[in-house]
C-alpha cells in the first residue's frame, strides 16, 4: 500500500501580482517502509510540499493521501500521530521560553503517553543527546544540538510517516552519520515511512530507494537510487545537479 | 601576507547549573586576505569562535582573551560604541540562523535598502536599484516579488543568500560567514562562494568560513582550522585535509556518506579523551 500519494498538487501563496506558484502539478507516491528524497534547487517548493501535507502551507489543490485516507483542508489531531515533520529551520521550531524537557514532555503527553520521564530519556539517547541537555533551552544549545531536539520531538509521537526537512544539513558529519544511522534503524525496526529533502546528493543516496528532482515549482523528473549512483539522469537540470555534486 | 586578525588564547565562559562551561578553550590564530576555515563538530566552538570576535556573547557568558587585534587595535578595549561601528563597518557576520536574524515585521527589501543607505547616503531609488542588483547577484530568481516579502515567505536557502546580499553592503574588511551554504543546492552554493572568493582576490578581504562540510572547506578554503571541545586540535593547508593526521579529522572524514561507495552504516566518532585535554594548536602564521 502507498503510505502517500499525492496527485497534481498546486501549492501557492499570496494573489494577484503577488501570487507565487511554488508547487506546480506535483505527482508522486511513496510506498510504505519506503524513503523518497526530494532534491532540486533552492527555493524550487520542496519544503513548501512538506507543508503541504502537515497543512502548513498556503493554498492547494489535488490530491494528497496519507495512509490511505484522502486530507481536507483541515488537520485532525490524530493525523499528527501518524505524521509528523523536522522543519529546515531548528531555531524557528523550537519555542525560545520552553526547555528541551518541556518541548519533549508537552509532546508526549499531547499524544496520550503516561510514562513520560523515562521517554524523555531515551528520546535524548536516541538522538545522542543526554541526559545533560534536558533541562536546557534552546540558545543555550548549538545549532546541531537543536537539531537532533526538533528530531527527538518528531520521533516522540511514534510516527509512521516522517517528513524530513533538511534534517542533517545543520549537522557535523559525525553527528549526520549518527542521526543518518538513527533514522535507518527506525525504519528498519518500526517500518517508517520517510519523506526527505536534502541538497546533499551523498545524504539521499545512502537514505533514499527513489527521488525527485525539482525545479522552479515543478518535479523535472524521478531516479532509484541506482540510476542517481550511476548519474543516469534524463532532464539537463538532474544532470547538471548530478554532475556539480561529484 | 599581511594580517588582519590575530586572536591569541580566547575563551569564551558560561557560568551554569554544574558550574562554568568552557565553550572555547585558549583558542590562537590569525587572519590574513585569506579564506580561512573552520571545521569541527556540533558544539566544539566555532560559532562562539565568531561571535566572540564581534564580542557578541550575550551575558552571563564571558568572553577572555590575550588579545584580538584588528589591524592591530585590540578589540577588548574598544567601548560599546567603538564595538558597534567595528560590527557595522569593518566586521560582517552572517549568522547560523539566517532567517532569526532578519527583523520578521519588514519586508526583505526595506532591511536591504535601510542597510544600504545607512552606508552611503544614497536616495531611495538608487537604493532600490542597487538591492535589486544584490539579490540577483546572488541567484535570486524574482528580485521584485522578494524585495515585497517578509522574511517567513522565503525558503531556507532564500534566506540565506539574503543575509549574504546584506553582509556585503558595507564592503566589510573581514566576512565572518556561519555555515553560510547549508542550505543550498550545489549550483547555488557555487555562485554565492564565487562571490565571497571575488571579495578576497580583488578587494583583499579576510574569510572565516565556518562550516561542517570538510568537502567543501577543503575545495574553497585556504587553510582550515579543525576545533573539537573548544580547542583547535589541527591545522592545515585546505587541500591537504583530506590527508589530516589527527585521528579525530580522519573520523569526521570517513563518516562521509559517498554516492560511489555505499554502505549499510555510516562509521561514527569514536571520541578519546586525550583529544580534549591535548593544548590548542596554533593557527597563527
Ligand atoms: N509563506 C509564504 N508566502 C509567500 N511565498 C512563500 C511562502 N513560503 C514559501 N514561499 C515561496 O515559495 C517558493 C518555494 O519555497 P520553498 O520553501 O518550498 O523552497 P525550497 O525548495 O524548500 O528551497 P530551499 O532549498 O531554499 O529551502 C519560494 O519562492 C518562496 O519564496
Ligand atoms: N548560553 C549558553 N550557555 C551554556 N552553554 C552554551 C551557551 N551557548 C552555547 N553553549 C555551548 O557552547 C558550545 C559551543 O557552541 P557553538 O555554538 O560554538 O558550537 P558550534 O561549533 O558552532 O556547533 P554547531 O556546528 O552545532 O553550530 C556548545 O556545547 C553549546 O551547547
Ligand atoms: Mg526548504
Ligand atoms: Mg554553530
Amino acid at each position: 500500500m502507498n503510505m502517500l500519494e499525492i496527485k497534481d498538487l498546486n501549492v501557492w501563496f499570496g494573489h494577484s501580482h503577488n501570487r507565487v506558484n511554488a508547487v506546480k502539478g506535483a505527482t508522486f507516491s511513496v510506498a510504505e517502509g519506503e524513503s523518497f528524497g526530494l532534491v532540486g534547487e533552492s527555493g524550487s517548493g520542496k519544503s513548501t510540499i512538506l507543508r503541504a501535507i502537515t497543512g502548513l502551507a498556503g493554498q492547494w489543490s489535488g490530491e494528497i493521501s496519507v495512509n490511505g485516507m484522502q486530507l481536507g483542508k483541515k488537520r485532525e489531531k490524530s493525523f499528527y500521530k501518524t505524521v509528523q515533520m523536522v522543519f529546515q529551520d531548528p531555531y524557528a521550531s523550537l519555542h525560545p521560553r520552553h526547555s528541551v524537557d518541556q518541548v519533549l514532555g508537552e509532546t508526549l503527553s499531547l499524544h496520550g503517553f503516561r510514562d513520560l520521564d523515562a521517554r524523555v530519556v531515551k528520546l535524548l539517547d536516541d538522538v545522542g543527546l543526554g541526559q545533560k541537555f534536558r533541562f536546557r533551552y534552546p540558545h543555550q544549545l548549538s545549532g546541531g544540538q537543536r537539531q537532533r531536539v526538533a528530531i527527538a520531538r518528531a520521533l516522540a509521537p511514534e510516527p509512521k510517516l516522517l517528513l524530513l526537512d533538511e534534517p542533517t544539513s545543520a549537522l557535523d558529519v559525525s553527528v549526520q552519520a549518527e542521526i543518518l544511522n538513527l533514522l535507518v534503524d527506525l525504519r528498519k525496526d518500526r517500518g517508517l515511512t520517510y519523506v526527505m529533502v536534502s541538497h546533499d546528493l551523498s545524504v539521499v543516496g545512502h537514505m533514499c530507494d527513489r527521488l525527485a528532482v525539482m525545479k522552479s515549482g515543478e518535479i523535472v523528473e524521478i531516479l532509484n537510487v541506482a540510476e542517481l549512483r550511476q548519474l543516469k539522469a534524463q532532464h539537463p537540470y538532474s544532470q547538471e545537479l548530478l554532475q556539480a555534486s561529484l | 601576507m599581511s594580517t588582519l586578525l590575530d586572536v591569541e588564547n580566547l575563551w569564551v565562559k558560561f557560568p551554569t547549573r554544574n558550574g562554568v562551561f568552557d565553550a572555547v578553550r585558549g583558542v590562537s590564530f590569525t587572519l590574513g586576505r585569506e579564506r580561512l576555515g573552520i571545521v569541527g563538530e556540533s558544539g566544539s566552538g566555532k560559532s562562539m569562535t565568531g561571535r566572540a570576535i564581534l564580542r557578541l556573547i550575550r551575558a552571563p557568558g564571558m568572553v577572555e582573551a590575550d588579545h584580538i587585534s584588528l589591524e592591530g587595535q585590540d578589540l577588548l578595549k574598544m567601548s560599546e560604541k567603538e564595538m558597534r561601528d567595528v560590527r557595522g563597518q569593518r566586521i560582517s557576520m552572517v549568522m547560523q540562523d539566517p532567517k532569526f536574524s532578519l527583523n520578521p515585521v519588514m519586508t526583505i527589501g526595506d532591511q536591504i535598502m535601510e542597510a544600504y543607505r545607512l552606508h552611503t547616503n544614497a536616495s531611495k531609488s538608487v537604493a532600490y536599484t542597487k538591492s535589486v542588483e544584490m539579490l540577483e547577484a546572488v541567484s535570486i530568481r524574482d528580485p521584485e516579488r522578494v524585495m515585497r516579502a517578509y522574511p517567513h515567505e522565503m525558503s531556507g536557502g532564500m534566506g540565506q543568500r539574503i543575509m549574504i546580499a546584506m553582509m556585503l553592503i558595507p564592503n566589510p574588511e573581514i566576512l565572518i560567514a556561519d555555515e553560510p551554504t547549508s542550505a543550498l543546492d550545489v549550483s547555488v552554493q557555487r555562485q554565492v562562494l564565487d562571490i565571497m572568493d571575488r571579495l578576497v582576490k580583488e578587494r583583499g578581504m579576510g574569510l572565516i568560513f565556518i562550516s561542517h562540510d570538510l568537502n567543501l572547506v577543503s575545495d574553497f578554503c585556504d587553510r582550515v582550522l579543525i576545533m573539537y571541545a573548544g580547542r583547535i586540535v589541527e591545522v592545515c593547508e585546505a587541500d591537504k585535509l583530506h590527508e589530516a593526521k589527527h585521528p579525530y579529522t580522519r573520523g569526521l572524514l570517513n563518516s562521509l556518506p559517498r554516492l560511489d561507495k555505499p554502505r549499510d552504516r555510516l562509521e561514527v566518532l569514536q571520541r578519546d579523551p586525550a583529544w580534549s585535554e591535548a593544548p590548542s594548536v596554533s593557527g597563527r602564521i
